[in-house]
C-alpha cells in the first residue's frame, strides 16, 4: 500500500468502518488455518491499513484524534474477536478432518498381555486359609518328612493301631515316613505354644495308593482349635461359616458319627448338595450325579481332640481335664473339584496348560 | 461289611426302606457306601411270580434227549406243563417255579415258550438262576413241607437290598449283623431281638471234648483264649437253602454244611471260627505258638506262605496246620469224609494280626476282624450260636465240656459320666434320662449316682470306651449330632491372619503369575536317575537324595533335591501336546538327606522354567524367544519386588549352558541358579525338538523371603531436590563385561550417583572391530541441595578418568 500517511480525519473513521465490514466478509470465507494467518497478516499486521491509521493519529487535528483512536481500536478489538473465533472454528474442523483420517481398525487384536495363573489347589487352598485367618486362626506348616512318632504315636495310633491300615505310608526307615496327614503340626504347634491355639495347617500329605480316586500326593488343610471351653457346638458353628464362605451363603451343615484315632467324639462333615440344592435330584428328575441322590456331599473329617493327644502335650499346658478343643482336615482337592466341578483328581497333577489355564 | 436287610430285619426292623436304614446307620457313625441288590427284583409285583411247585410227573421230552416235560402243580386244580433241562428233576419234587412274567436276578423276563414242540408254561429254577447259591448242576428241590402255590418269597429270601457299610477300625462289634442290628436298635428304638449267641446247644455223649483233643497255647499274650468244641457224627453236605441263601446274599460262596455255618456265625455275631478236621490232627494235640523264622506252610487257598518270627501259628504234632486268625492251613481241612469236626473259636491279638495279615498280604475276613481286637467273651457266645447249627444243620453230636486256655477275662470297664461334662464338651445340655436310655440301648449298663452316671461297658465294646469322652460320643452320636446348636468358640487372643513371610511368598507367586507364568504342582518324588540325567557333580547338595524304601514304582523313588526334573516333566508334557508357550513356575519343598533316619533339611524353592514363546508373534510384532536376559529380567522383578539386594555370579550348575549359566546371590547367600539349560540336559528330558532349550531359574525361597523380612522399608526423601539425568557412552573392548563398566561408573560416582542404567550396546563401524559401546544412564542426586551442572560436570569427569584407568574405556561424544 503506497498510500500517503496524512489521512483525511472524514475519511479516517469512513475507512475503519469499511475495514470491519470488509474483514467479516473476508473471514466468513476464510477454510483453512493458513487462510485465517493471512487475513490476520492483512488486517492486523505492521503494514496493515487499521495499523496505519492508528499511527497516523498524531498528525490528525487534536479534537479528531480521540475519535478517530477510540474507533480504531474498537475495530481492532473487534477484528482480533473475529480472527480469534473464526480461528477456533476452522482449527476444529481442520483437527476433526485429521482425526477422521487417523481412524483405525479397532478389530485388530491388541496386544498381549497374558495373566498367568496360579494352580487352582493354590487358589483354594489360599480361600481356605482366608476364611480362617479371617476368623483370627494363623497358618502354620510342618515339615512333609515326618517321625513315626508325630505322624502316628502321637495322634493316639500306637504301632500295631488298625488305622495305620488306612494309611498306606511312604517309608525311608522304620522310624522316618512321608506325613500321610497335615495331623502331625496339631502336636507340633501345641508343643511350640500354649493354649489358647487357633490355627490351620496347610501342606501336601502322601499315601501310597494310586488310582483313579487317590493320588499319591494330595493336599490337606487341618485346623485346630484349643482353649478351655471350646464345644463340639463350636465346631458345628465354624464349620458351618467355612461353608457358607466356600460354597455359598445358604449352605447346611450335616455332621455324621465318624472314627478318628486322634479325635473323640469324631464327626464327618456334609455340606447339602450345591448342585441339586439338596434334593437328590436333577432337573430332569434323575439321581444327581454329585450327591448320588443323599442331598449332601462329604467335605472333611473332624471332632474334640482326643484326651490321649493332650497326654502327648499336657507338659506344655494342655492338661486335659482343662482344656478341650476341635481339630478338622480337608482335602483341598475334593473342595477344589466340588467348587469347579472338576472330574478327575489326576488332572491336579498333570499339569496340563490346558487344565491349568482354566482357572 | 455287607449286612442284608432281610437279615437285620429278623433282628431288628424299624419299618424303614433300605435307603432310610442305611441313612440312620450313616449319620450314626456307620456309613453306608452302597445298596446292593442281589437276587429276584422285588418291583412291580415281580416275588409274585415266584412259587411253590410240586412236581406230579416228570416224562423224557420227545424230541430232545436232555429234556424232561414236567407236569407242576401250584395250588390246588393249577397244573402246568413246564419243560426242564435238570438231570435231576423227578416226580414228587417240591420245586421253586417261575412263572411266565417273572423277571430273574440278571434282567430276563420270562415267556410262555415253545420248547422242541412243546409250550413250556414257566420254568423250574436252580440256585444260581435266583442267587440262592452257587449250584448249577441241577433244580433246586425244597423240603416237602412247603404248601404248593405259595410264594416262594415266603420261605426264602428270593432277593434282598444288601448293605455295603464301613465300619471304622474300632469297632470290631460292627463286623457282624446283628453287631448292625444292634446300631439300628440303638438310633431306631425298635426292639432287637435276643442274642443269637446267648442259647448254647445239649451236649451229649461221655467222651468230654478234653480227653479228645489237647491243646496248649505257648504265647498267651498273642492268643488269649483259645477255645475248642468237638463234634461227632458230622454229616458233612450241602448247607440248607436258608444258609445258602443268606452267604450268598453276603457274597460269600457256599462250601458245605460246616463252613457255611462258621462263616454264618462269623457274618451274625463277628467271631470268626475254624473248622478242623479231628481226624487229621495229629497227636490229636494242637499248639499255638510264634513261627519260626521262615517256617513255611500251605494255607486253605493252596498258596505256600513263608511266615517270620512275629507271625502265630497254630499246630499239631505234625507242624503248622493254619496262621492263627488268619487262615487254616489245607492239611485239616473239613472234606465230604470228615466225621468229627474240632471247632475252634479264639481270640488273638489286634496289632499282631494286623502286622502278620498286612506282611503276608494276607486280609481275609476273619483277620479283618481279628486286627480290630475282639474280645473273648465273643468266641464262647460263637461257640454256642455254632454248636446249635452243627446240631441243626449237620446232625452232630456236640461232647460234652468246652476245651478253653484263656487268659483271665479283666472285668468290665466302669466309667463315671458327669452331666457337666457332657455339656461342656458338647455344648448343649443333655438330660442324664436320655443319656441313660441311649446307653441302655447300647447294652451299657447304667446307674444313676448324684445326678450323674455310673456306667459299665458291655464286653464287645471294651476296647473302644474307655474313657468319658467315649461315653459322650456314644451319647452324641446316638441322639443325633446335627441336633447340636452352631456356635462358634468365645475367643481369647483373637488376632489371626498370614505372617509376613508367608504374605511375601505369595507376593511372589502373584509376581510371576501376573508376569503371565502359569503355576504347576508337580509330585515331590522323582526318579533316581536325575541325577545323573541332569549330570549333577558329586559335590553337588542337590546328590543328597533321600530314597523311599517302599516307592510306587522305581520312577517315584527319590525325593526330589531341586524343582528342576518336575519343571521338565511338566514341560515335556505339554510340548508333547504342541504347546507352543511354555511359561511356568513351582514353588514347592525340596528335600536335601541327612541320611534316611533323621528329618532332611526341607527348604521352599520357587522355579520358573520359559521355553517356546515369550512373547507370540502378533500381526504387529515378531515373537520372542525367551533366553538368559528373559529369565534375568523375571528373576530381577521377583527379587526387587521383594527388596533383597541381589547379584549374580558367574559359574552355575552343569545341567546349565556352561556359558549362560550364574549362581545368584541374595544378600550375599548363594541361593539358587539362573540360565539356559544345557542343550544335551533338554534332549535327555525330551525336549529336544525345542528350537532353543528352556530358559529356567531356581531359587530358594524360604531363604529370600527371610531376607525380605528383615528389610524395613523407610522413607526417602526423593522429591524435595529433583534428579539430573545424564547419558553416557562408553566405548570398551568387547570382551569387557557391561557389569565391570557399571561397577567402574558406581565407584567414580560417589554418593550423588544415585543409579546407573544399561540401556543401549552398539558395536560397528562407529567403534571399530573389538569394541563396544554402551549407553548408560546416570541419575545423580544430593538430599541436600539441588546439584547444579557443575558439579555433575566434576562427577563426569571422575568417571571418565576411573573408566579410562579401570576398564580402558573412552566416552563417545
Amino acid at each position: 500500500m503506497a498510500e500517503s500517511p496524512n489521512i483525511e480525519p472524514g475519511q479516517a473513521l469512513e475507512r475503519l468502518d469499511r475495514l470491519a465490514e470488509e474483514a467479516e466478509r473476508v473471514l466468513r470465507e476464510a477454510g483453512s488455518p493458513e487462510e485465517i494467518e493471512q487475513l490476520r497478516v492483512r488486517f492486523l499486521g505492521r503494514k496493515s491499513e487499521l495499523t496505519q491509521i492508528l499511527r497516523s493519529l498524531p498528525s490528525l487535528p487534536p479534537d479528531q484524534r480521540a475519535e478517530v483512536g477510540k474507533r480504531g481500536n474498537e475495530v481492532r478489538q473487534t477484528l482480533e474477536g473475529l480472527i480469534a473465533g473464526h480461528g477456533d472454528t476452522v482449527g476444529a474442523r481442520d483437527l476433526e478432518e485429521r482425526l477422521r483420517r487417523e481412524r483405525i481398525d479397532l478389530t485388530l487384536p491388541g496386544d498381549p498381555f497374558d495373566t498367568g495363573h496360579l494352580h487352582v489347589l493354590t487358589q483354594t487352598r489360599r480361600e481356605i486359609e482366608d476364611v480362617f485367618t479371617g476368623m483370627g486362626y494363623r497358618v502354620v506348616e510342618g515339615p512333609e518328612v515326618e517321625t513315626d512318632y508325630y505322624n502316628f504315636t502321637s495322634l493316639n495310633i500306637p504301632p500295631g493301631h488298625p488305622a495305620r491300615r488306612e494309611h498306606d505310608t511312604f517309608y525311608f526307615s522304620d522310624q522316618l515316613l512321608l506325613r500321610t496327614h497335615t495331623s502331625p503340626m496339631q502336636t507340633r504347634s501345641m508343643e511350640a505354644q500354649p493354649p489358647p491355639i487357633f490355627i490351620v495347617i496347610p501342606g501336601v500329605v502322601y499315601r501310597r495308593d494310586s488310582d483313579a480316586t487317590h493320588t499319591p500326593m494330595f493336599t490337606q488343610v487341618e485346623g485346630l482349635a484349643v482353649d478351655e471351653d471350646i464345644t463340639l457346638a463350636d465346631l458345628h458353628g465354624t464349620l458351618l461359616e467355612f461353608a457358607r464362605a466356600t460354597f455359598g451363603p445358604r449352605q447346611k451343615v450335616r455332621l455324621r458319627a465318624g472314627y478318628f484315632p486322634f479325635t473323640e467324639p469324631s464327626v464327618e462333615v456334609d455340606v447339602s448338595c450345591f448342585a441339586c440344592k439338596a434334593s437328590g435330584r436333577q432337573a430332569d428328575g434323575s439321581l444327581c450325579s454329585l450327591c448320588k441322590g443323599s442331598g449332601w456331599i462329604e467335605i472333611m473329617g473332624a471332632g474334640m481332640v482326643d484326651p490321649n493327644v493332650f497326654e502327648f502335650v499336657r507338659d506344655h499346658g494342655y492338661d486335659p481335664e482343662r482344656v478341650q478343643g476341635f481339630a478338622f482336615g480337608m482335602g483341598v482337592e475334593r473342595i477344589a473339584m466340588l467348587k469347579h466341578g472338576i472330574p478327575d483328581l489326576r488332572l491336579f497333577f498333570e499339569n496340563d496348560l490346558r487344565f491349568l489355564e482354566q482357572f | 461289611m455287607k449286612a442284608p436287610v432281610a437279615w437285620l430285619r429278623e433282628y431288628c426292623d424299624p419299618g424303614l426302606s433300605s435307603e432310610e436304614i442305611g441313612e440312620r446307620l450313616s449319620l450314626s457313625g456307620t456309613e453306608l457306601e452302597r445298596i446292593l441288590r442281589v437276587g429276584v427284583p422285588s418291583t412291580d409285583g415281580n416275588p409274585g411270580f415266584f412259587r411253590i411247585g410240586k412236581v406230579l410227573s416228570a416224562e423224557q421230552h420227545p424230541d430232545a434227549d436232555r429234556l424232561s416235560v414236567c407236569n407242576v402243580q401250584l395250588a390246588g386244580s393249577d397244573t402246568r406243563t413246564i419243560v426242564c433241562g435238570a438231570p435231576n428233576v423227578a416226580a414228587g419234587e417240591t420245586v421253586l417255579v417261575a412263572l411266565p412274567g417273572a423277571v430273574l436276578p440278571d434282567g430276563t423276563k420270562l415267556g410262555r415258550v415253545k420248547l422242541r414242540g412243546v409250550v413250556s408254561d414257566g420254568m423250574i429254577l436252580s440256585e444260581t438262576e435266583v442267587q440262592l447259591g452257587t449250584d448249577s448242576a441241577g433244580i433246586m428241590v425244597l423240603p416237602d413241607s412247603l404248601e404248593a402255590g405259595e410264594e416262594a418269597g415266603r420261605y426264602v429270601t428270593l432277593g434282598d437290598d444288601v448293605l455295603e457299610l464301613e465300619v471304622s477300625p474300632n469297632r470290631p462289634d460292627c463286623m457282624c449283623v446283628y453287631g448292625i442290628a444292634r446300631e439300628l436298635h440303638a438310633v431306631t428304638e425298635s426292639p432287637l431281638a435276643a442274642d443269637p449267641g446267648s442259647e448254647d446247644a445239649p451236649a451229649e455223649g461221655e467222651s468230654e471234648a478234653g480227653h479228645l483233643l489237647a491243646v496248649t497255647v505257648a504265647d498267651p499274650e498273642l492268643c488269649p483264649r483259645f477255645s475248642v468244641r468237638i463234634f461227632t457224627d458230622v454229616e458233612v453236605g450241602p448247607s440248607p437253602l436258608w444258609l445258602k441263601a443268606r452267604l450268598t446274599a453276603i457274597g460269600q460262596r457256599p462250601i458245605n454244611n460246616v463252613v457255611d455255618i462258621t462263616n454264618y456265625v462269623m457274618l451274625l455275631l463277628g467271631q470268626p471260627l475254624h473248622a478242623y478236621d479231628l481226624d487229621r490232627v495229629a497227636g490229636p494235640a494242637l499248639t499255638v505258638r510264634r513261627a519260626h523264622e521262615g517256617e513255611r506252610l500251605v494255607t486253605l487257598d493252596a498258596e505256600h506262605r513263608v511266615l517270620d518270627a512275629e507271625a502265630v501259628l497254630v499246630c499239631d504234632a505234625d507242624g503248622p496246620t493254619g496262621i492263627g486268625g488268619i487262615m487254616g492251613g489245607a492239611r485239616s481241612e473239613v472234606s465230604a469224609d470228615t466225621r468229627r469236626i474240632a471247632m475252634e473259636a479264639a481270640t488273638w491279638s489286634g496289632p499282631n494280626i494286623l502286622e502278620t495279615s498286612t506282611k503276608l498280604g494276607l486280609r481275609t475276613e476273619a483277620s479283618a476282624r481279628f486286627e480290630r481286637q475282639l474280645h473273648p467273651e465273643l468266641a464262647l457266645a460263637a461257640q454256642r450260636l455254632a454248636a446249635r447249627l452243627m446240631v441243626e444243620v449237620s446232625g452232630a453230636r456236640m461232647a460234652p465240656g468246652t476245651i478253653d486256655v484263656a487268659q483271665p477275662v479283666p472285668p468290665a470297664h466302669r466309667i463315671e459320666l458327669r452331666s457337666q461334662r457332657v455339656e461342656g464338651l458338647l455344648g448343649e445340655r443333655i438330660e442324664p434320662a436320655e443319656s441313660t436310655a441311649i446307653l441302655a440301648r447300647l447294652a451299657f449298663g447304667v446307674e444313676p449316682r448324684d445326678g450323674d452316671l455310673d456306667v459299665e461297658v458291655p464286653y464287645f465294646r471294651d476296647g473302644d470306651v474307655r474313657r468319658e469322652a467315649d461315653l459322650i460320643e456314644e451319647v452324641a452320636r446316638i441322639r443325633g449330632l446335627s441336633r447340636l446348636p452352631a456356635t462358634l468358640p468365645s475367643r481369647r487372643h483373637a488376632v489371626g491372619g498370614l505372617t509376613r513371610a508367608q504374605k511375601l511368598r505369595r507376593t511372589a507367586a502373584d509376581l510371576l503369575r501376573g508376569r503371565g507364568l502359569s503355576e504347576v504342582i508337580t509330585f515331590s518324588f522323582i526318579s533316581p536317575q536325575v541325577t545323573a540325567k541332569l549330570r549333577l557333580a558329586p559335590y553337588d547338595a542337590r546328590t543328597r537324595v533321600l530314597m523311599i524304601t517302599n516307592p510306587l514304582s522305581e520312577e517315584h523313588a527319590a525325593m526330589r533335591t531341586t524343582l528342576l526334573p518336575g519343571l521338565l516333566d511338566a514341560a515335556q508334557h505339554n510340548v508333547a501336546r504342541d504347546r507352543r508357550s511354555l511359561r511356568m513356575f513351582e514353588t514347592g519343598r525340596v528335600f536335601l538327606s541327612n541320611g534316611q533316619e533323621v528329618q532332611p533339611e526341607e527348604r521352599l524353592h520357587v522355579g520358573v522354567l520359559l521355553a517356546g514363546e515369550w512373547q507370540p508373534k502378533t500381526w504387529r510384532s515378531e515373537p520372542r524367544r525367551p533366553d538368559f536376559y528373559v529369565v534375568k529380567g523375571l528373576l530381577a522383578g521377583l527379587l526387587e519386588a521383594l527388596g533383597v539386594e541381589w547379584r549374580l555370579v558367574d559359574g552355575g550348575p552343569s545341567f546349565l549352558h556352561p556359558g549362560r549359566a550364574a549362581e545368584v546371590l541374595v544378600e550375599a547367600h548363594d541361593v539358587g541358579y539362573i540360565g539356559e539349560l544345557h542343550p544335551s540336559v533338554a534332549r535327555d528330558f525330551g525336549l529336544g525338538e525345542l528350537e532353543q532349550p528352556p530358559a529356567v531359574f531356581e531359587i530358594d525361597l524360604g531363604q529370600v523371603v527371610a531376607a525380605a523380612e528383615r528389610k524395613e522399608r523407610r522413607y526417602d526423601d526423593l522429591i524435595t531436590y529433583p534428579a539430573v539425568l545424564q547419558d553416557i557412552a562408553v566405548v570398551v573392548d568387547d570382551a569387557v563385561e557391561a557389569q565391570t563398566v557399571a561397577d567402574a561408573v558406581r565407584a567414580a560416582g560417589g554418593p550423588e550417583l544415585r543409579s546407573v542404567q544399561i540401556f543401549d550396546l552398539y558395536r560397528g563401524e562407529q567403534v571399530g572391530p573389538g569394541k563396544k559401546s554402551l549407553a548408560l544412564r546416570l541419575e545423580f542426586r544430593s538430599p541436600e541441595r539441588t546439584l547444579t551442572d557443575e558439579d555433575v560436570a566434576a562427577i563426569r569427569k571422575r568417571i571418565e578418568a576411573r573408566l579410562a584407568s579401570e576398564v580402558g574405556g573412552t566416552l563417545r561424544a
